[in-house]
């Protein structure tokens, strides 16, 4: 595996490196819940970074932290119960996590913002969209209200909301999901900050919305310049416009790649499985591997209160063996600007 | 909105009539005015007859009815035991009752909401506990025994303020009894805003907030608290009624001459025309006032005006 | 009025009225139980969060010593609390008397404890009909929806906007007796239209579940479906708002009779022995202390009750945190 790839990003760069300061950097990062049960470990030793104008495809299923992690970087955790014992997140080479509420609350919104899931429920209801859209200007830039408005009516032209000024004194629920979620999309962008964070921004939507979204968003990051982290569980959302992906399980990142490597030859066998597990048409991923089959991961993702023993997908593992119970692997480096937490990387590559 | 204001002016149409008349049949037809207004003595039947005519009360059920409510709707809702006309009571009495139930309504609603807040911004901990527990106290004491309780205390043993209230009280005069009046209905604003702000600060909107970087008096002020204060709107119109209730407990004890206080003299001397007509006009106070509260509700949350 | 199909707002007591629900007399005894095709996990789950919450044992227990005393007020007194004896007028404790006498020369501590009774009873009653009327008129008004439910939530409406006070003065005013049953027919006649509402928003919620929706297009009756299917999903809200009302049923009850509407002698009630005190507090504050203080404990007792229901069945406050 020494082909040299054609890496989408040019201005990717590798958490390891070194050279100039990354946009962000997130560097053994650990978040912990307390609960009932016990203490959930969410997040355990995250790395990774995004430049500017680079987009970061973080994958996982849910309770893999990769939500967490996002939540840790706009400070928006709930703490208590959630706790950051250890790590730093630097910004432009600055760790958020020593800076004060004050300084972060700067940060948000106007340098790195995010987009969320539910756009239906992470509007208020009660509010006109156009006053959350013009709150930003008025609040981070101390416009007047009706400059605010008007701004707010350009930011809903710019993400192609049908008659912006007829409708900007409208509520969110007199939208549809495509139109609030690109509601959410222009509240983000307002400030045009330098690293939006978007939560699995599709997943709520039709189908058929889907892509005309996916396809704003990344047109506006490259218009902007933006760093673009795009959290997802869903392979085929990723493809078509990341860069790089980071692939999370049990609050670990077990692979990171660029994204046509990863999809042609993953070096985690995690990753391996969740690429069977997508049903396509077309070629095989694998040449001359003919039909492929659907597989599914068997097994649960393990209860963060009780994650297993040295590496944490061992017990779901096809490739298991003795020394994968006992001692965690690291993130070993792969040829081609790629690393995986996988002891068998070699195998799982060359298969 | 256009709509959903005529929909529920056409909805008060038959609850204003049905309402006034549920007073008016309690009055007339459970029970004996003449008989209640002779008290244990039989009357002399020709008197009797005479106040019957008088009151109409040899015409059928819904005939009186009529006349009574067009008593009312005119301004003339009879004569009192001292021979005044009750519109005359009234005009006195309700100021005063007006300005008691203001100053109470005041205090539950702001330091209800303040203590709401404080306490559901910090669920769960001591001092939300310590709020709970106060507010489960306060609601157990009925308002005569708060009332007389302060009294003693305030007036009587520390001195602190006049026990009882001029005939033609201030503002300042009622705040003890107006802090009487609200003690119960402000420890439910309060337990209903803690429970809601509890409720609603970990919505995914307000997280937004948060994330947009607005500073968190704002996210509170503008966003949590909007929301939040629905269901206290809500409460805040039903408790009308029990401040009116309260407000003939209330004027008893530190002896003010407003509504509550000629009500209970009506009653005493049982005088059912005077209580029927006070409590109507009490009565259409109440509904319209819920009807307000439900326009508010409206213009507070947009998702019910474009039902 | 307030809508009642606008959502069911969080479950907090109002003070209006009494409401609802067969009162789970002593604590949630029933709640184990659990009529056949209850889902047990709710109620298990209920009864066992409230044995270990303080609140409800010291309540519990609190309650039961009230019962206990207003069956047998003998078992803790010796006197009647007719027998007065005007020389002790407004006297103070004494050996044997510990709480002193009325103005009348009644016991103190005799009459606060033969005043249970009246509480108790006004409260348990009151709440067991505001329960029953309302739950099944907002039972009927939720499930048949419709004309029949506008009618019936207007109808709700009309009683609703009489304040129970009010209505009082009016009604008790001209009944002759003043009697337990005329107190409790008023709460209940004017306080089933709060429980009404409760009981059709429960109704309306679980008439959407799938399966409910499931075993009507089965073709189970429509009795059938409410009594089988959606009655035990709804009475949750139901019991919840029930057990806090019979505090404020209490209250409720004490103030008619404070103002002289409600009980009268010579039925021993706290609220008019407070309303008697009441002139006399400068000379005697005991007179008003001790039964106020009995009023109070009592209404604390149920409402604290009906904090530790709500906090066991509801579990959207439960997730609020409790300490």
């Amino acid at each position: 595996m020494t082909t040299t790839e054609r890496t989408a990003g040019a201005t990717g760069r590798r958490v390891e490196d070194g050279s100039g300061v990354p946009l962000l950097e997130v560097r053994d990062l650990h978040v912990e819940f307390r609960t009932r049960e016990g203490v959930a470990r969410a997040v355990n030793g995250v790395n990774y970074s995004v430049g500017a104008g680079e987009t970061l495809a973080v994958l996982g299923e849910s309770g893999s932290g990769k939500s967490v992690t996002a939540q840790a970087i706009m400070g928006i955790l709930d703490t208590p119960p959630g706790r950051i014992p250890k790590g730093e997140i630097l910004f432009r080479g600055r760790d958020l996590l020593k800076a004060s509420p004050e300084e972060r609350r700067k940060v948000r919104g106007r340098k790195i913002a995010m987009i969320f899931q539910d756009a239906l429920s992470s509007l208020n209801p009660v509010l006109s969209v156009g006053y959350q859209l013009g709150e930003m200007f008025r609040v981070h830039q101390g416009l007047s209200r009706k400059d605010a408005r008007a701004r707010a009516i350009e930011l809903m032209d710019r993400v192609r909301i049908p008659a912006a000024k007829e409708r900007v004194g409208d509520y969110p629920h007199q939208f549809s999901g495509g139109m609030r979620q690109r509601i959410m999309i222009a509240m983000a962008l307002a400030l045009e900050p330098d690293l939006i964070i978007a939560d699995e921004p599709t997943t709520a939507l039709d189908v058929t919305v889907q892509a005309q979204v996916m396809d704003l968003l990344a047109e506006l990051q490259r218009e902007y310049d933006m760093g673009l982290i795009l959290i997802t569980h869903d392979l085929g959302v990723v493809a078509g416009v990341a860069d790089r992906i980071a692939v999370m399980y049990a609050g670990r990142i077990v692979e990171t790649a660029p994204v046509h490597e990863l999809y042609k030859r993953p070096a985690h066998p995690y990753t391996q499985g969740l690429l069977d597990s997508v049903p396509r048409l077309g070629p095989a991923p694998h040449p001359g591997s003919g039909r492929r089959e659907l597989r599914v991961i068997k097994g649960l993702p393990p209860d963060l209160t009780r994650i297993p023993s040295g590496c944490a997908f061992h017990p779901r593992c096809p490739r298991a063996r003795e020394m994968c119970r006992v001692g965690e692997p690291l993130l070993y480096r792969v040829p081609g600007e790629r690393r995986s937490a996988c002891y068998f990387w070699k195998e799982v590559v060359g298969d | 909105m256009g709509r959903y204001v005529v929909r529920r002016l056409l909805q008060m149409v038959p609850v204003f009539a049905g309402t006034t008349f549920l007073v008016f049949f309690m009055a007339h037809a459970l029970g004996d005015p003449v008989a209640a207004l002779f008290g244990d003595r039989a009357p002399d039947p020709a008197t009797a007859a005479r106040i019957r005519a008088e009151l109409h009360l040899d015409e059928p059920l819904g005939t009186q009815y009529l006349l009574h409510m067009g008593g009312i709707l005119t301004g003339d809702l009879g004569t009192a035991f001292n021979g005044r006309p009750v519109t005359e009571l009234m005009a006195e009495a309700f100021p005063v009752t007006l300005r008691l139930t203001l100053v109470a309504l005041v205090m539950e609603t702001v330091v209800g909401i303040a203590l709401g807040v404080a306490a559901g911004l910090r669920c769960g901990r001591r001092a939300d506990t310590a709020v709970l527990a106060a507010t489960l106290l306060l609601i157990s004491v009925p308002t005569f025994v708060s009332g007389h309780l302060l009294q003693y205390l305030l007036g009587v043993e520390w001195n602190l303020v006049a026990p009882a209230v001029p005939t033609d009280a201030s503002l300042t005069d009622l705040l003890l009894p107006g802090l009487v009046l609200a003690l119960v209905s402000l420890a439910y604003v309060t337990r209903l805003t803690r429970a809601s702000i509890a409720e609603n600060v970990r919505t995914d909107h307000v997280r937004t907030a948060v994330a947009k970087g607005l500073p968190r008096r704002r996210v509170v002020t503008h966003h949590l608290l909007r929301n939040s204060l629905v269901p206290v709107v809500t409460f805040l119109g039903a408790d009308l009624g029990v401040l009116m209730g309260g407000a003939v407990v209330t004027e008893r004890i530190f002896n003010i001459h407003g509504v509550g206080f000629q009500l209970h003299q009506g009653v005493l001397r049982q005088n059912t025309p005077t209580v029927v007509g006070f409590v109507t006009v009490l009565v259409l106070v109440f509904l319209l006032a819920n009807l307000l509260v439900d326009l508010l509700y409206a213009v507070l949350d947009p998702r019910i005006r474009h039902v | 009025m307030y809508d009642p199909t606008s959502r069911p707002g969080p479950t907090v007591l109002t003070v209006t009225g009494p409401a609802p629900g067969r009162t789970p007399g002593r604590g949630s005894g029933r709640a184990t139980g659990g009529a056949p095709g209850r889902p047990r996990g709710l109620w298990s789950d209920a009864w066992h969060d409230l044995r270990r919450n303080p609140v409800f044992v010291v309540s519990a227990l609190m309650i039961a010593f009230l019962v206990v005393i207003s069956l047998w007020p003998g078992l803790i007194t010796t006197h009647s609390p007719y027998d007065c004896d005007l020389a002790d007028s407004q006297g103070g404790a004494s050996p044997g008397h510990p709480f002193g006498f009325t103005t009348q020369g009644c016991d103190v501590y005799t009459r606060t404890v033969h005043g249970a009774r009246a509480s108790v009873a006004v409260g348990v009653c009151a709440t067991v009909g505001t329960a029953l009327l309302g739950a099944a008129v907002g039972g009927l008004a939720g499930f048949s929806g419709g004309w029949a439910d506008a009618v019936l939530s207007r109808i709700g409406d009309v009683f609703f906007g009489i304040p129970v006070i009010l209505g009082g003065l009016v009604l008790l005013s001209v009944v002759e007796n003043g009697s337990l049953w005329s107190v409790v027919g008023l709460i209940v006649l004017l306080g089933w239209p709060q429980t009404a509402r409760i009981a059709r928003g429960a109704v309306i919620t679980a008439k959407q579940n799938d399966y409910v929706l499931a075993a009507r297009a089965l073709g189970a009756s429509g009795p059938r479906t409410l009594l089988r299917h959606i009655a035990p999903n709804a009475v949750a809200p139901v019991i919840v708002v029930a057990t806090v009302s019979i505090g404020t049923c209490i209250a409720l009850e004490a103030t008619l009779s404070y103002i002289g509407v409600g009980l009268r002698p010579p039925t021993v009630s706290w609220g008019i022995d407070i309303s008697e005190a009441s002139d006399q507090v400068r000379n005697a504050p005991h007179m008003l202390l001790w039964p106020a203080g009995a009023l109070s404990a009592t209404v604390l007792a149920f409402i604290m009750l009906g904090d530790a229901v709500r906090d066991a069945l509801d579990p959207r406050l439960r997730r609020g945190g409790r300490t």
